[in-house]
């Protein structure tokens, strides 16, 4: 059945088209225009590797560890809007991916991830390295293949970029044995290639439209929920006409930071667990919810049944599985959402609409973002430097560094971990574009910053790439910094220490009556003035206690600048110097107060409407606006 | 909000590949849609395999399992069939024992069958094996009926059902627009 050895000893002759699987994959790769892919060899795959050359007309950026290629791939897609690749071998390095493919494929990346397979016949006899690495990703794939022959490399690859990137965005794994990629075809780019049951839906269908329309027509508080969708469907720019049309204000998940300038009047901020106060008012009190490309997480939605309960909600998303998932719709709109807004605003023009009176909503809202603006938390700092530990506000150091990164570069791209600096990367940095936003949302994958931050800094050379990084995360995938040095792809990280996993320290000091279990990392805040401190004896086996690692030290040997920041006055210039250093990798350190906290907070399970502004205040639980009505609307 | 105890029967026709069978189960799996029943088998067409899955809505609408099982790209058409619009069918093996003690009780298991009007497929010495075709409702009767004998053996197919009267699942004008 395989045509399996006959063809290897034909001379490799490039002007030919009659190939091995190897330099058929390598052509496929080229001729759909991949310029970066990112991988790490090893024996299923060594045949493609040998198949590069200096002429192969894409950059292979090695990484030291899969997951990384997985995440630096998911960096480049999501800064770039084009979809990432990986190359991996098989069994450990295909199972390595596993993180990066679920984490890109929850936040609707665009992955085409390349694994090689043991040779077919050894399929399923447990052989060296080989794992059922197309059945260990069904779940958390939106497709994949296995390929056994060489003939079917060309299509299958091919269909794999076409799948991940129509429709709502996903990963395409594609499994090749070592049988198909050493035997034998002839390569014709132009293979057809058969997807029957794929026909994604690409404009909302005319009645749902009109539903929608006459919905926003009789609205008086409607309100815009931007979601991830908004930013893979590049509709940032229909998005904000649209805001101005209807005069609505517009509320962004995590993933769609940017997607609004946060300056622009229009934009309320994130809503959700951490969300502003004013976000959390305007979706639980607005008449209509128009949500755009938004999921309704429960990291948004709270308490789903209390969500915008008094809300009609319009629903458009490129995956019809979406409406009506977690909340029931009154008008669906299935398709593209750029080419929804363009419909919606088409419609909206032709009828003459102007957007009704809606000052009472407005003013309800502006009051509430005068009363309660962002939370920087200065008091946890000041006590921490009381008592001689991390003495910097970690939301002050955020805001400082996306005040210096724009003043450098407006296309500064901001890259994070997941957990408090996160979050507080979400509400400081000051999100003014879209496509500059790089994170892990829905699988929340702590580590993700640095492997995403090359990916980015990969797609996107001339613009600087800052990344905000916890010490949890740092730990995770620090390796990456030997990839960043050595293949000129300097980023640049604020690793913000506050020497434990600090979002499971906040929830223990909220929830679990301050007993800190296992979350105290030990790498810091002592560490960094004294000597390094040993446990009390026999008890703790002599080891040491706190500034394992050594941040700076351990940046210095990957040649980054490092600079450690311990007090207020040094936050700047450490940063400017930052800005200014473009040929190295840079890690700052700014050493912060270890019991800072995230707030806004709506505790998980919760109604939005007991969003707590500080762990005292609940502003939407005593304003006597609950309801379907607000103060001065008849 | 949900009913618990309405089942659905769903017609899927997918491609005929390999590992397409664990895709749709696994997505039932993962998203904890429950199966009652699960038959498979091949159609008209050789590229075309059909999955009949009797489910329910107590983890979600109807709409919303349908809706994720068109979002798999080896799934060509799902289907919900109306049990009012369409004729419902399941096999059943049924092993008796028709020893009791000493004394047979074939003839009265074989009563059993007659009354029915189902079939007697295999008779050895101490046991007899009943072969039922019907709808679920009356293979449940059956049950019942042999459950005062020692069954030692229940096997059944899964429903298989198909629209009553000239409708059919129309694929060849999905299949016309992607030049299959």
């Amino acid at each position: 059945m395989l045509r399996v050895g006959k063809g290897d000893k034909l001379v490799k002759d490039s002007n030919s088209d009659y190939l091995d699987g190897s330099h058929i994959l390598v052509r496929t790769l080229e001729d759909l225009g991949v310029d970066t892919v990112f991988g790490l060899p090893g024996g299923a795959i060594l045949t493609v590797y040998d198949a590069l050359e200096n002429s192969t007309k894409f950059r292979h950026i090695l990484v030291r560890h899969e997951q990384g290629a997985g995440h630096a791939a998911s960096g480049y897609a999501i800064s770039s809007g084009k979809p990432g690749v990986v190359m991996v071998t098989s069994g450990p390095a295909a199972t390595n991916l596993v993180t990066a493919i679920a984490d890109a494929n929850m936040d609707s990346v665009p992955l085409v991830v390349i694994t090689g397979q043991v040779a077919t016949n050894l399929i399923g006899t447990d052989a060296f390295q080989e794992a059922d690495i197309v059945g260990i990703t069904l779940p958390v794939v939106k497709h994949s293949f296995l390929i056994t022959e060489s003939s079917d490399i060309s299509s299958r690859i091919s269909a794999a970029f076409h799948i991940a990137t129509t429709g709502r965005p996903g990963v395409v794994l594609v499994d090749i044995t070592k049988t198909a990629m050493t035997s034998y075809a002839h390569y014709n780019f132009n293979q057809k290639f058969e997807l029957p049951g794929f026909n994604p839906k690409q404009q909302p269908e005319h009645q749902c439209l009109q539903a929608a329309i006459e919905l926003i027509i009789n609205s008086s508080r409607p309100v815009i929920l931007a979601g991830g969708g908004t930013v893979r469907a590049k509709a940032s720019e229909n998005l904000l006409k649209f805001a101005k049309l209807i005069h609505a204000p517009v509320v962004t998940t995590l993933q769609a930071r940017g997607v609004i300038p946060d300056s622009d009047m229009h934009s309320l901020g994130m809503v959700g667990m951490h969300g502003t106060i004013a976000s959390a008012a305007a979706v639980q009190k607005c008449d209509l919810l128009i949500a755009l490309g938004a999921r309704f997480s429960d990291r948004v939605t709270g308490k789903i049944n209390e969500f915008a309960a008094y809300a009609k909600v319009i629903h458009a998303d490129i995956d019809p599985a979406e409406i009506g998932k977690n909340r029931q719709v009154d008008a669906p709109l299935f398709g593209d959402l750029n080419e929804t807004l363009n419909l919606l605003i088409e419609s909206l023009t032709a009828e003459k609409y102007t957007a009704q009176d809606r000052s009472n909503w407005w003013k309800y809202l502006e009051n509430l973002q005068i009363e309660y603006p962002l939370y920087l938390d200065n008091e946890h700092a000041e006590e921490s430097a009381r008592n001689g530990m991390g003495a910097l506000s970690p939301q002050s150091v955020i805001q400082k560094v996306g005040q210096i990164a724009k003043k450098y570069d407006e296309n500064a791209i901001f890259v994070s971990g997941v957990g408090q600096h996160q979050m507080w990367a979400s509400q400081f940095l000051g999100h003014e574009k879209p496509h500059n936003w790089v994170q892990s949302a829905g699988l929340g994958t702590m580590g993700y910053a640095i492997p995403a931050a090359l990916g980015a800094k990969a797609a996107r050379s001339n613009n600087a790439v800052w990344v905000i990084d916890g010490d949890g995360c740092f730990q995770m995938t620090n390796q990456e910094l030997a990839t960043s040095r050595l293949t000129g792809l300097p980023i640049k990280i604020m690793l913000i220490n506050n020497g434990t996993l600090g979002m499971p320290r906040q929830w223990q000091t909220l929830l679990f009556n301050k007993h800190y279990s296992q979350t105290d990392l030990h790498d810091g805040p002592d560490g960094w003035s004294k000597e390094i401190v040993y446990g009390d004896g026999e008890e703790k086996g002599g080891a040491p206690n706190s500034g394992i690692p050594n941040f700076v030290k351990l940046a210095e040997s990957y040649d980054c600048l490092a600079i450690r920041v311990t007090r207020l006055e040094e936050v700047e210039d450490a940063i400017e110097k930052a800005a200014k250093e473009n040929e190295r990798p840079v890690v700052i350190e700014f050493v912060v107060a270890k019991d800072a906290l995230v707030f806004p907070m709506v505790p998980a399970g919760k109604s939005n409407n007991s969003i707590m502004y500080t762990p005292t205040v609940q502003p939407l639980l005593d304003d006597g606006n609950i309801g379907n009505r607000i103060e001065g609307e008849e | 909000m949900v009913n618990e105890t309405k089942t659905y029967t769903l017609s899927i026709l997918v491609e005929n590949k390999p590992g397409v069978l664990t895709r749709v189960t696994g997505l039932f799996a993962r998203r904890a849609f429950n199966i009652h029943s699960l038959a498979v088998g091949t159609t008209e067409d050789v590229k075309v395999s059909r999955i009949t899955i009797v489910t329910d809505e107590s983890q979600a609408p109807i709409e919303q399992i349908t809706l994720q099982l068109q979002k798999l790209i080896n799934v060509l058409k799902v289907q919900i069939l109306d049990s009012a619009k369409s004729v419902h069918r399941e096999i059943v093996l049924i092993k008796v024992n028709t020893r009791q003690g000493k004394d047979s009780v074939r003839p009265e298991v074989i009563g059993v069958a007659n009354l029915f009007r189902v079939k007697v497929v295999d008779v050895a010495a101490e046991s007899i094996t009943i072969e039922a075709t019907g709808k679920e409702s009356k293979l449940e009767a059956l049950v019942q009926a042999l459950l005062p004998y020692e069954i030692l053996e229940i096997v059944r197919s899964g429903t298989i059902a198909i629209s009553r009267g000239r409708d059919i699942i129309n694929l060849h004008r999905e299949f016309g627009e992607n030049n299959l």
